[in-house]
């Protein structure tokens, strides 16, 4: 199962949540990855000490020409072919990977076969495991308890070169290396993984959780590709508001079923909680705002440590988070078996997707930018009333 | 032209309420934001009943780039652009996912039916609107859409056009997050890039990283410390960091309810509390326009 964890905007605490999220999962038994696709600044390996298991340097697809098959200024076809302007004419082929989308059209393209694939790094992809601590044994429920040894927590993480512009092929690098992981070797020692594979209870499917980019934009939406399930982060303030809705636009966009965590619960006003009402999208947990909580943060600590209202606080939300996940793939069954459950379905599809079946905007009228404007009218409308 | 970029790598350190204090105050200037994917600045420069002048704010259409539309009439679904879209735009079942799409046009080259044509594509708008800040230069960019970094360029421009024609010499940009395109876009050959950090773990690695671009990109930077007493111990580390590394520090903040009160009352720190915070904004330009 794959649940994203993004938000509109920066710093509402997504990857406190991830980081936080994946230790109460794999203290409960289940095996979890995090993988933190926000490649641009990856953090949430700074809330663990991982063990590396390995490095390796990811590429993006750029063209290589070869000039003595180059046919010459009559073809130029990649050149005109090219949207991005990567390749250019000048006496000869002249190539700018930077510029470079890899799209392979002028491959396709070239009558001459001059053109072949090559690469360029454009960051690094690692893979950790993180042993969790048994010391916290008591926070794990009963069913779910192994003495000795909790599972590990695999890592996936990316880093973007500095300077490099595109993040998505990056981010698509970190699924293609996702897939090549065998789900229960944690890619280390042999003898870890074996001992690792008898910890993990067998009923508990693996877990994946994205930590996402910031934005609404293509890393993010590269980064939530097919999540069974997206978290958006947010906090009470307008800036939270506003940046939650663009979010939520984006979800229905991609008709992504999600759901809602307000974190700093208690720091502004009501307007997010009023909204979410309004909307009938469900808000999975209300993570009180407390200078405890941000300064073991600030530290690079785990809040269900460290803090023991968290760690219900994240127990709860799990417990939620699950239960909807559920009877969402429940509907799903349903939906396939027939007109006879089709009505349950629909039903439950309302709660799950919140708005998305009832309260659906329509996509075409109510983008981004012209509820931009809408907000800018009416603000003017007040004023002048 | 001065060109003032803030950025933070990550967010949440209060970039934005350090960008609408330094709006209110400091010299005459042209206020840009160049977040163009979940842009904020225009909630404090625009809120309700705080000076908007119905008719001032004009939105224009921003175009950029291509996309892939699909004629299901004469598709016959040999499925050659699905096996050939490096972006997974195109299902098994020939449907285009316009979220996916690149604009790249390999569908549309090698479809033998001739089902798929490049349409220009409409990827937001950006907004030119009197504030009581000065004139802003704003932007939405479409949900799921490509080239913020085009339309970052595009406030830039029109930002410098605008500031030309009011014989003004100052621009404040509110930037984007990351290190990715639209920071890239929004800071080259600016004058100078005043970074927003506080002391965490992961903010100083956000910082790090910041810095590295900047240099990158050879634009001068600086650091203001936000919430500099939440964590003393960290703080000082960076303090440090900064040092050994010849980051100048312009100023620094400790943690306030004020910022989040300003907010929710749609102002800027220095409209809500001024005797407080009008002095250290116009401290932070002095210092700030020394550098220029
Ligand atoms: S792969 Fe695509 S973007 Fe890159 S040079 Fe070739 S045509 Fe241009
Ligand atoms: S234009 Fe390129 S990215 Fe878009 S669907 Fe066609 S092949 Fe895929």
């Amino acid at each position: 199962m794959h649940i994203a964890i993004a938000s509109g905007k920066g710093g509402t605490g997504k990857t406190t949540l991830s980081v936080n999220l994946a230790a109460h999962l794999s203290r409960s038994g289940f095996p979890v990855t995090l993988v933190d696709c926000d490649v641009e600044e990856p953090n949430a390996h700074l809330f663990f000490q991982p063990q590396w298991a390995w490095t390796r340097t990811a590429h993006a697809p750029v063209p290589a020409v070869d000039s003595s098959r180059c046919i010459g200024e009559t073809c130029r076809i990649c050149v005109t072919e090219c949207r991005f302007k990567a390749l250019i004419w000048m006496g000869e082929i002249m190539e700018f990977p930077e510029l470079c989308h890899g799209c392979g059209l002028c491959m396709e393209a070239c009558p001459a076969g001059a053109i072949t694939e090559s690469t360029r790094v454009i960051g690094t992809v690692q893979m950790g495991t993180v042993q969790m601590d048994a010391v916290r044994a008591e926070s794990i429920s009963p069913q779910n308890s192994h003495t000795a040894d909790t599972p590990a927590l695999r890592l996936l993480t990316g880093s973007l070169r500095v300077g490099e512009a595109m993040s998505p092929p990056l981010i698509r690098e970190l699924f293609g290396q996702l897939e090549q992981l065998d789900q229960l070797d944690m890619g280390v020692h042999a003898g870890q993984a074996e001992r690792i594979r008898v910890s993990v209870p067998r009923r508990n499917e693996e877990i994946v959780l994205r930590d996402c980019p910031p934005g609404t934009s293509c890393p993010v939406i590269t980064s939530m590709d097919g999540a069974d399930y997206t978290i958006l982060v947010t906090e009470p303030t307008p800036f939270g508001l506003h940046d939650l809705q663009l979010a939520v636009e984006t979800l229905r966009t991609l008709k992504q079923p999600f759901g809602v965590v307000i974190n700093r619960s208690g720091m502004g006003d009501n307007r997010v909680d009023e909204w979410l009402a309004a909307q009938a999208i469900p808000v999975l947990a209300r993570i009180p705002h407390s200078q405890q909580a941000a300064t073991v943060c600030a530290e690079g600590q785990l809040l269900i440590n460290a803090l023991p209202q968290m760690r219900d606080a994240y127990a709860a939300l799990w417990e939620r988070l699950h239960q909807i996940v559920t009877q969402g793939r429940n509907t799903t069954e349903a939906e396939t078996t027939g007109e006879a459950a089709s009505a349950k379905a629909s039903a439950l599809s309302t709660t799950i997707h919140g708005v998305k079946t009832n309260a659906r905007p329509d996509t075409e009228t109510d983008t981004k930018a012209a509820r931009h404007a809408a907000a800018l009218q009416s603000a003017s409308e007040a004023h002048h009333a | 032209m001065r060109e003032l970029l803030v950025i933070s790598g990550k967010g949440g350190t209060g970039k934005t309420s350090i960008t609408a204090g330094l709006a209110a105050t400091g010299p005459a200037k042209v206020v840009a934001d160049c977040d163009v994917d979940a842009a904020d600045l225009h909630l404090i420069a625009l809120p309700q009943a705080q000076g908007v002048v119905p008719g001032t704010t004009q939105a224009h259409p921003f175009h950029s780039g291509q996309r892939a539309v699909l004629d299901p009439d004469q598709c016959t679904q040999c499925g050659i652009c699905h096996e050939k879209c490096h972006f997974n735009a195109i299902t098994e079942d020939i449907r285009l996912r316009p979220e996916y799409c690149e604009g790249c046009g390999m569908c549309a080259y090698v479809c033998p039916a001739g089902a798929i044509r490049m349409q220009e594509r409409l990827c937001g708008q950006w907004f030119r609107s009197e504030t009581r800040f000065g004139t802003m230069i704003h932007a939405a960019l479409g949900i799921a859409e490509e080239n913020s970094g085009k339309l970052v360029t595009t406030v830039r421009t029109v930002s410098g056009d605008t500031a030309r024609e009011q014989g003004l010499d100052v621009i404040l940009t509110d930037g984007p997050p990351g290190i990715g395109c639209p920071v890239i876009a929004s800071l080259t050959n600016t004058r100078m890039a005043l970074l927003v950090s506080e002391p965490t773990r992961s903010a100083l690695h956000d910082l790090q990283r910041i810095v590295e671009l900047t240099r990158h990109f050879r634009v001068p930077a600086a650091l203001l410390l936000n919430k500099a007493d939440i964590h003393p111990a960290l703080a000082d580390e960076m303090r440090a960091w900064c040092a050994e590394n010849n980051l100048p520090v312009a100023g620094e903040f400790g943690w306030t309810e004020d910022f989040t009160q300003a907010q929710l009352l749609g102002l800027a720190v220095t409209e809500y509390r001024p005797d407080a915070w009008k002095p250290r904004f116009e401290q932070l330009w002095e210092t700030l326009l020394a550098r220029m």
